[in-house]
């Protein structure tokens, strides 16, 4: 309990202290969120230029997929705000910086991902919550106790998993500082394939998707039971609620992985 | 107990490097060899060496950063890599050519991330933020932004953050590198009342000669990895400290002068390098005995650089 | 005028070598870009479910086009270039106007070192993919390829025009990040990368080639797939010539007066 109480500590006071730094520049701080913003309506351009094509895309309207969009966006875009400066982890192991967090009496890990909140990218927040309000407006959906809790609760589970393969990907860097770039193709392309149904997908990727690399845990499976929908391909229907433990099946992962990494780093010399 | 203690320690790297367009070859760096001795809680150890002696290999194999090939290592009573967070509240590290503050936010707020990351408690906090405020004279920049102090006050700041949840022993790589005299002054005295109020045990590594002297009661040499020389600063000193050399630049090349108490160690056209005992004779009455030999252009007096000090160490050993 | 010419060869050498001297990031990144064509190839042939065509696109020039795009995003740097922000920002600058050569011309020459060996590590390792595994149609014509190639160098030239316009706003403003952003984002769009320009609504379509940027990627592209064919390549190909032309003196010129004021204010 402690713990928790010092954690919260930590970052309250890390958050207030990046609040005041970013708030004083009125000016650029507000073009900064509106650019956030904006950013997030045009990924959704794209998807509004694929539905002035087609009716149904892989049997899935268009207010359907901007609720596939909106819940991978709203996860995406909180994952991001928390630990978006995961990207520039990489640099610290150039620059030889890791060091310096090994020295400290807390996990790296965990100072890594309370070393910085970038107040801007709340803007992509209220971009997701925007195609949600639209998609939620066109959907006639039966509202009941349990799917209501399914759309407020997918979101922190999204962040989990989401989190967890940015820490898993990320940790290539360990072993090759030049090769991050890699993890790009799971993180954002991990974002790009949970906006769409799975079923777009050729089966051996809609497979890898619900077992090995869990997106479709994200929106899909979530998105199925909100809607209502039963599943174009099949899938075993209590697959819909195994996100929460999807999450922390891969939060063990990352968490492995990224001590692995650690301990790789330690032997090696970075 | 000791505060550390290695015993047989060694390390090796596994290096890659292109050996032509497309090959690899795989070299193994000894950077630390069968490295053993022990510091006693309390003490001020200088420990120097050329670079790439393996200073910086041993201080990140001390504090948790890398895990040792081979050998024991106790800091604290405790195994750096294996219980790194614990060891890592009771010890400092500061390296003078590292940031470890964050640079964006003003001195003030890293010191209240670091009392909540070191859970440093409120009495403890006020206390050490109080002293450092007045001994390091903080407050003129306590509010500035991390990126806009320069460096001396930067080195102000770290050492504060190093210090603030007084570690038991305090490990300090080139604190002093690129300050002037005044700033390196005020961290020895920080460092020496540190010491002698609460005990802190120090290992310094500097290639200031002046700050080991000043602070140091004992001295670790370290060259390719292993310890050459393992005592006090009197030692050092009587053995290589008092050598200085005279640089002549004769009006005309001529050959190696003879000189009572010097020795002429190197010549090259007209410029000629002679090492003589500092104790023994000054530099103002070499010149005049090199002047009356052959007319002089120029002089300069050269101090036993550190590296001199370590090579003719080794070459001792030999 | 041969001599210069060798001048600027030696640059684009240089540059070219800049970016070879990181194999391994750039393996990651041609890992990164077929594993998103992939994605968007998946995505894109969904559409082909419905329709047969759409525009002058069909499948089978949908999927060339969304691996050749992958293969010419790193081309075209159409992820952002700051090189010359940051030399104005640190100063770095200065050095560079003392030199004989203009900047400008310095960091074009470089940029075509790095676009050659993008083309190569960047450009070829997706576009292969998408011919081996997913029958990506390759042009049959050798003049099909001269005009892709030719375009595609136009392109080179139009896109570093814009970026050389978003990097001189470092003259005026310290902080040019959001932007940026913004600006790359507009960039993928409109460009024709994230979908095909003939997937557009007409009138958004006009928006975007009233634009630079389908210059820097649908142009060539389409000349490639085969959907800009005969005498419409060299329409294409003017067009491309004249945005190019027309950025870069508006380039040249703004530059001009940014290192005036940098001359007059210190920096």
């Amino acid at each position: 309990m402690d713990e928790v109480r010092n954690l919260l500590a930590l970052y309250r006071r890390l958050i207030e202290a990046r609040l005041r730094a970013q708030l004083q520049y009125r000016t650029s701080f507000a073009l900064e969120i509106s650019g956030t913003v904006l950013i997030s309506f045009i990924d959704f351009v794209a998807i509004l230029v694929i539905f002035a094509n087609v009716q149904q895309l892989a049997q899935w309207t268009l207010p359907e997929v901007a609720l596939l969009y909106a819940i991978s966006g709203l996860a995406f875009a909180f994952t991001d705000l928390v630990i978006g400066h995961l990207d520039d982890f990489p640099g610290l192991i150039r620059d030889g910086n890791f060091d310096l967090l090994l020295i400290r009496p807390r996990g790296t890990l965990f100072q890594l991902l309370t070393a910085d909140f970038q107040v801007r990218r709340l803007g992509k927040v209220l971009g997701a919550l925007a195609v949600l309000a639209y998609a939620l407006a066109n959907l006639s959906i039966d509202w009941d106790l349990g799917r209501v809790a399914m759309l407020v609760v997918i979101v922190p589970v999204g962040v989990v998993i989401f989190a967890s393969i940015w820490v898993t990907t990320i940790c290539i860097a360990f072993w090759s500082v030049g090769a991050r770039e890699a993890s790009n193709a799971f993180t954002y392309g991990g974002q790009f394939l949970s906006q769409f149904p799975i079923n777009v997908y050729d089966q051996w990727l809609r497979r890898f998707l619900a077992y090995i690399f869990p997106i479709a845990f994200v929106a899909y499976f979530p998105a199925l039971f909100i809607l209502g929908k039963p599943d174009p391909i099949g899938l075993p229907d209590w697959l819909r609620f195994a996100s929460p433990l999807v999450a922390v099946a891969a939060a063990i992962v990352a968490s492995a992985v990224w001590r692995f990494g650690v301990r790789h780093y330690q032997s090696a010399g970075g | 107990m000791p505060a550390i203690e290695l015993e047989h320690v060694g390390k090796d790297f596994v290096v890659r490097r292109a050996a032509g367009r497309f090959r690899r070859r795989t070299d193994v760096v000894h950077a630390v060899s069968d490295l053993s001795f022990s510091v006693e809680p309390g003490s001020l150890v200088g420990y120097i060496g050329p670079n790439g002696a393996g200073k910086s290999t041993t201080v990140k194999m001390l504090t948790g950063i890398l895990v040792p090939s081979r050998g024991r290592i106790s800091v604290a009573g405790l195994v750096p890599t294996r219980q790194r967070t614990k060891l890592a509240g009771r010890i400092g590290v500061m390296f003078g050519q590292r940031v470890q503050l964050w640079w964006d936010l003003p001195l003030i707020e890293s010191f209240e991330l670091l009392r909540h990351i070191y859970r440093i408690p409120s009495q403890i906090y006020e206390r050490n933020l109080s002293a450092f405020r007045q001994l390091l004279d903080l407050d003129k920049f306590l509010w500035t932004p991390v990126r806009q102090l320069s460096l001396g006050q930067r080195i102000r700041g770290e050492l504060t953050a190093a210090m603030l949840h007084d570690p038991e022993i305090l490990f300090l790589d080139e604190p002093t590198i690129g300050l002037d005299v005044i700033a390196r002054q005020r961290v020895r005295e920080v460092l020496l009342s540190a010491n002698r109020e609460r005990g802190m045990t120090v290992l310094l590594t500097s290639h200031d000669l002046t700050d080991i002297e000043r602070l140091c009661s004992r001295i670790l040499i370290i060259d390719r990895g292993r310890l050459i020389f393992d005592g006090d600063v009197d030692t050092l000193k009587a053995r290589y400290g008092k050598e200085r050399v005279l640089v002549v630049d004769l009006e005309e090349p001529g050959p190696a002068l003879q000189l009572d108490g010097a020795r002429v160690i190197r010549v090259e056209g007209p410029r000629q390098w002679i090492a003589f005992d500092g104790e023994r004779l000054s530099a103002a009455q070499l010149t005049a005995a090199a002047a009356a030999q052959a007319p002089l252009r120029d002089l300069t007096v050269q101090e036993p650089e550190i590296e001199d000090v370590v090579r003719r160490i080794y070459q001792e050993r030999l | 005028m041969l001599a210069s010419l060798r001048t600027d060869l030696e640059i684009a050498r240089r540059g070219y070598l800049r970016y070879a001297a990181y194999p391994a990031a750039t393996a990651a990144g041609a890992f990164t870009n077929i594993i998103f064509g992939l994605m968007r190839g998946s995505v894109l042939l969904a559409l082909f479910a419905e329709r047969e065509r759409i525009g002058a696109y069909d499948a089978a020039a949908t999927i060339a086009y969304v691996w050749l795009t992958q293969g010419l995003l790193n081309v075209v740097a159409l992820w952002g270039w700051q090189e010359l922000a940051l030399r104005v920002r640190t100063g770095d600058i200065a050095t560079d106007l003392i030199r004989p050569i203009h900047p400008m011309r310095t960091a074009l020459a470089t940029d075509y070192g790095r676009a050659a060996y993008q083309l190569i590590f960047r450009g070829i390792p997706p576009v292969a993919v998408g011919v081996l595994a997913f029958h990506a149609v390759l042009p049959a014509d050798p003049l099909v390829w001269l005009a892709f190639l030719a375009s595609l160098a136009l392109a080179v030239a139009v896109s570093f025009g814009f970026r050389l316009l978003y990097n001189l706003a470092a003259f005026w403003t310290t902080d040019t990040r959001g932007t940026m952003i913004l600006a790359l984002v507009v960039m993928s769009v409109f460009s024709g990368f994230v979908i095909p320009i003939q997937f557009f609504p007409p009138w958004l379509a006009a928006i975007a080639n009233a634009t630079p940027f389908p210059a820097m990627v649908q142009t060539p592209v389409d000349i490639f797939v085969g959907v800009t064919r005969g005498p419409a390549i060299l329409v294409a190909l003017a067009g491309q010539l004249g945005w190019a032309a027309g950025m870069l003196l508006t380039s040249y010129w703004v530059f001009a007066l940014g290192t005036r004021r940098l001359v007059v204010q210190g920096g």
